[in-house]
């Protein structure tokens, strides 16, 4: 029959322009009835657009989607639930307040004259939790699961809905192991009962146990597909990375120097119990490893005076400090570039000079009066030294793309001779150019003396970049994993707590 | 933000325009005097709160704090108190009233849209309280009253006291907020507070130096007021003035989402309200209709320059 060899969904030559940045061009992606497909690509590539685009989020500027040989469009996230499409995101969207039956019916509730069907809706959704092997009772408060199980629930709400497509960004991001097994038994079912799957992940181990076919995307366009039988993972990292992975992580190790910073105990008001303690040396690059979680970005808050520590001893450079705002800390010569660039790291409203020159018009000022001729300087120089691509310095940054907001807050970081530079996942939502040139400064910065500490969920970056990696779990450092030592499974191990294994 | 000004000042000539070709007597000496001190009177107020909307905040009490100044003062003055000590003592009453709700909104982490609100009812209650609800005079205070009500001539035309009182607050608020790190700063986290923080920005003390200054500037205008109606009614004198501010700030610029306004434009802003009132008596038109004019007037003010921004946004998009 004709129909069998249609695929299922059947996109081509999708483009989607977003204010400043081409995010998709020219995507093509087929999906088969009972197949689970693997969508892999750096951060930045266009992953979670193509498939926000196909959840109905967004909108695509061009290119057609087809469901079994139709073209059908897309306009909102009801349109994608018609065509059996559900998307479940990488941050839930479960209401913790209502009971499981309530979460799954939100908003399709079946009822009589605005009067809920109650006795109905439980009877449904324990049906829908049986498919994805939950084992609770309808009525237990979503607040109380733990978050593997909230992601099953949300599963049984795409299966409430008949959808025959389900997305799956990241899903194992902030999981732990056993809980991600569950979940690929979960998909294993769910295929046989010829659900096809769209699983998005940078795990690339999962991605191989799972996937029947890879399609790797890079810089918003299609960069290869994989086949069952060919999907290896220096074959995927090299269609991510676009070339030799040698080239892509220059580090090039040196001896490193003094202690710049101490940590003995130090508690994080996120795991008030858990001591943490480890240094970094001037010249050094240490990378924290561990899922979303963690407790890796309320270290880095903490060393940055944003949350203060609630015990324990921080030295700078043999110094006892006790950083209790940004301001201080920044004072230290500690600076953070933090995992949300937007809500956290720029004024997206203002202009690249205002944004290059926050930190520092406090070291420039005359009696309070802005030195606008030194910040014009500041600006000036820093979108020199950094590379950014921007019409000018009145551009409001808001406008500049990823890689160039992120060259934005590293630069006003730059400008301020920092010892101590803290990146949370540094190269999050950018493009492979600027990526490497963000690699390329991090390997400056730290020939120059200065200590890095960085934080990042890409299992290739910590591989490449580190010198050495810390991994967190539950807010514990499980390990320290010198240069020679790292391993995407050392990491793992560790990342999901099983100390021993190290 | 200049075309944001210029939107402005365009409504503004067109309304004076249209009522002086209209009626003869606007044009009048008397007219323009009131209008010139009236605008002053509210542009005050309105610099005091776009401060605060430009933190993201909003201040409710204004209308309140003139109320309680205003009742104060004429307390103080029938005690026999020194007038200069008096103004001393409700000026840094003002600026602590600021720095109470700055304090509750920055460390209580309170809304401000609720501790104003309790503000402006606990003000309100303590003026009607205070001076057992009784207007009261300001009997003969001579220096004050050329001080804060007197007119600097100039041929037949009086400049107004409220009118100095303007410029050199405005001269001030322009320069603080366009010229100094701090004015910088209250833009910076107006426009995104945690940003502002992650960059080394001390935004809370900036917070309170917001509501410190409206305050402090709706203290003045407490004691303008008084001097120019030269009687206090404590249920009423500058009840609803904060809206009047507030609707001031808004057109003149000031986003209530924060990070955004330009002082001149506030100036402007509150001359256009005053400027609807005066059209309205001498055009003829219903008094009572005011209310819903004005509220017209600012809402289409409001959404004009809503519209011309996402066109702008629109086309920078498609560059």
């Amino acid at each position: 029959m004709e129909v069998a060899q249609t695929p299922l969904l059947d996109v081509t030559a999708l483009e989607k322009q977003f204010p400043g940045v081409r995010a998709l061009h020219n995507v093509d992606l087929t999906l088969n009835r009972g197949e689970v497909l693997a969508v892999v690509g750096e951060n930045g590539a266009g992953k979670s657009t193509l498939m926000k685009i196909l959840a109905g989020v967004h909108t695509p500027n061009a290119g057609t989607i087809r469901i079994e040989g139709r073209e059908v469009r897309i306009q909102s996230v009801r349109d994608a639930q018609a065509h059996g499409i559900a998307l479940i995101h990488q941050e839930l969207n479960l209401a913790g307040n209502l009971d499981i039956a309530a979460n799954i019916f939100l908003g399709i509730e079946p009822h009589t004259a605005g009067f809920i069907d109650s006795g109905q809706i439980h009877a449904k959704a324990a049906g829908h939790l049986k498919r994805v092997g939950l084992d609770f009772p309808t009525d237990t408060l979503v607040a109380d699961l733990t978050i593997g199980h909230q992601q099953l629930v949300e599963i049984a709400k795409a299966l409430s809905v008949d959808a025959r497509i389900i997305i799956m960004d990241e899903p194992t991001s902030s999981l732990s192991q056993t809980e991600s097994e569950t979940l690929f038994k979960v998909v294993h079912d769910l295929r046989s009962q010829g659900i096809s799957i769209i699983y998005i992940s940078h795990r690339l181990g999962e991605v191989m146990v799972l996937a029947d076919r890879v399609v790797v995307l890079r810089d918003g366009e299609n960069a290869g597909e994989l086949a069952r039988e060919q999907i290896s993972h220096n074959a995927m990292v090299k269609l991510m990375v676009g070339r030799d992975l040698s080239q892509f992580y220059q580090r090039n190790t040196t001896e490193p120097g003094s202690v710049v910073i101490e940590a003995e105990n130090l508690r994080t008001p996120a795991h008030p119990r858990i001591g943490l303690s480890f240094s970094v040396r001037e010249g050094e690059i240490v990378g924290i490893a561990g899922l979303v979680g963690a407790g890796r970005t309320e270290l880095l808050e903490t060393l940055f005076g944003v949350t203060p520590a609630v015990g324990g001893t921080l030295k700078i450079a043999g110094k006892v400090v006790h950083p209790k705002t940004p301001l201080e800390a920044i004072q230290f010569g500690i600076v953070l570039a933090p995992e949300d660039r937007k809500q956290h790291g720029l004024i997206l409203e203002m202009s690249v000079r205002e944004n290059a020159s926050l930190p520092r018009l406090r070291m420039d000022q005359k009696a309070g009066a802005i030195d606008f001729g030194a910040e014009i300087e500041v600006a000036t120089e820093m979108v020199k030294k950094m590379d950014i691509k921007t019409p000018g310095l009145e551009q409001v940054v808001q406008y500049l793309s990823g890689g160039n907001q992120q060259k934005v807050v590293l630069g006003k970081w730059l400008a301020m001779k920092p010892r101590l530079l803290l990146l949370d996942e540094p190269t999050r939502g950018i493009d492979v150019g600027s990526k490497q040139e963000i690699y390329r400064l991090m390997e400056e910065l730290a020939a120059g003396g200065v200590a890095i500490l960085f934080v990042s969920s890409e299992m290739e970056e910590v591989l490449g970049m580190a010198d050495r990696a810390l991994v967190m779990h539950e807010g514990v450092i499980t390990g320290e994993l010198a240069r020679d030592q790292l391993s995407e499974e050392a990491v793992m191990q560790l990342a999901t707590g099983n100390k021993a294994a190290a | 933000m200049n075309k944001n000004i210029l939107g402005i000042l365009g409504l503004f000539i067109f309304i004076f325009g249209f009522t002086a070709l209209s009626n003869e007597n606007f044009l009048s000496a008397y007219n323009l005097q009131n209008l010139l001190k009236w605008s002053s009177l509210y542009a005050i107020m309105g610099i005091g709160v776009a401060f605060v909307i430009i933190t993201g905040g909003i201040d409710l009490s204004i209308g309140s704090v003139i109320g309680l100044v205003a009742s104060l003062m004429a307390l103080m003055v029938k005690s026999a108190w020194d007038p200069l000590v008096a103004v001393l003592v409700l000026i840094g009453l003002s600026l602590g009233i600021g720095l109470v709700h700055g304090l509750l909104v920055t460390k209580m982490k309170l809304q401000p849209f609720v501790v104003t609100l309790c503000g402006l009812l606990f003000y309100r209650g303590i003026s009607r309280w205070a001076t057992d609800n009784q207007s009261m005079g300001y009997g003969d205070t001579a220096t004050l009253n050329s001080l804060f009500s007197g007119k600097l001539a100039i041929g037949s035309f009086g400049l107004p006291a409220p009118f100095f009182f303007l410029v050199v607050v405005a001269v001030l608020a322009a320069i603080f907020l366009n010229r100094t790190i701090w004015g910088r700063y209250l833009l910076a986290l107006g426009n995104n507070e945690k940003g502002a923080r992650y960059s080394g920005i001390g935004t809370d003390r900036l917070k309170i130096t917001a509501y410190v200054i409206c305050s402090f500037l709706a203290g003045l205008s407490g004691l303008l007021f008084a001097y120019e109606l030269d009687s206090v009614q404590p249920a009423q004198t500058g009840e609803f003035y904060e809206l009047y501010a507030i609707a001031a700030a808004v057109l003149g610029g000031c986003s209530l989402r924060g990070g955004q306004g330009t002082i001149l434009g506030v100036i402007i802003a509150a001359a256009v309200i005053r400027l609807l009132r005066n059209s309205i008596n001498l055009l003829g038109i219903s008094t009572h209709l005011e209310y819903a004019i004005i509220g017209m007037v600012i809402l289409c003010g409001v959404s004009t320059d809503e519209i011309i921004k996402r066109v702008v946004a629109k086309r920078r998009a498609a560059k």
